[in-house]
């Protein structure tokens, strides 16, 4: 299989969940002529809806008014997705470990340790006037295993 | 997301099919069980057989329903979780602490 035509999709969306679905399906549209493995395809889809769920109900406090961008930044060997709201920011260090033993059994707190787990790598960037944004890397296997160096299974954020 | 109750030896059994995902399957869930529960359901078990994909929204609603059926003094349990589902709860340490059976006669059968 040829490498992949890097490309770059870009989407602004309300701040719906009905829009996680059709992002997602974006994105699997985005990925089906890539080679990559099922499993990364299922992984990288939890995580995209980490990401949406976060901004729409954490970043923009479920506010119809506001959207949701994301970037599908798909390279010769890796695909980044970038997703960014119109919050106030947060402190990703403050998030509780959901591992913890008093957080195993809270109903929330656990779409960042997803997203960490499912992706290569995830970087937060907050803008000065608010906003968060979150990048979320994933190398493909194949023909491109090792051409980003080792990398596989860190979390830098 | 798709829900159908049936009842075998005492428990009522919720099989789901589709995905408990955020604004769909977590509040399809949250009401079946609150709904098994108000018609007197004291043991439930989840057939999680036919469901797709969970998010963090969906295990947190598993996560919900588990303390809200033992604090009634009841047991909830799931059987028959696909392989990467399995994996999700997995990763977060969950099946440590949730009731999680191979198949349905295992579920039945922990509840006597």
């Amino acid at each position: 299989m040829s490498s992949p035509v890097p490309q770059t999709i870009r989407l602004r969306v309300g701040n719906r969940y009905e829009n996680i679905e059709l992002v997602q399906a974006i994105l699997e549209e985005v990925l089906e002529p890539l080679e990559i493995d099922d499993e990364s395809r299922y992984w990288m889809d939890i995580a995209l809806r980490e990401a949406l769920t976060n901004a729409i109900k954490h970043g923009n406090a479920l506010d119809p008014r506001k959207k949701v961008e994301v970037a599908l930044e798909v390279g010769a060997c890796a695909i980044d997705i970038v997703v960014e709201d119109e919050g106030s920011g947060f402190d990703p260090a403050a998030v509780e470990d959901p591992l913890a033993p008093d957080n195993l059994l809270k109903t929330q707190g656990r779409g960042i340790f997803y997203m960490r787990k499912f992706m290569d790598k995830i970087e937060y960037a907050f803008g000065a006037a608010g906003g968060t944004k979150v990048r979320l890397h994933k190398k493909f296997g194949g023909a491109c295993a090792g051409a980003e160096g080792d990398q596989g299974g860190t979390d830098e954020d | 997301m798709k829900i159908d109750k049936r009842q075998r030896d005492g428990a009522t059994i919720l099989d789901l099919q589709g995905k408990i995902t955020i604004g769909e399957g977590d509040v399809a869930l949250r009401e079946a069980v609150h709904e098994a529960i108000g018609a007197g359901a004291v043991n439930i078990l989840l057939n999680m057989g036919r469901v797709r994909t969970i998010d963090s929204s969906g295990v947190g609603e598993l996560v919900a329903a588990y303390t809200t059926v033992t604090n009634r003094g009841g047991k909830l349990g799931l059987f028959g979780l696909p392989k990467r589902v399995l994996g999700v709860l997995q990763i977060t340490q969950l099946v440590t602490v949730l009731d999680i059976m191979k198949d349905e006669d295992e579920a039945v059968a922990s509840l006597s």
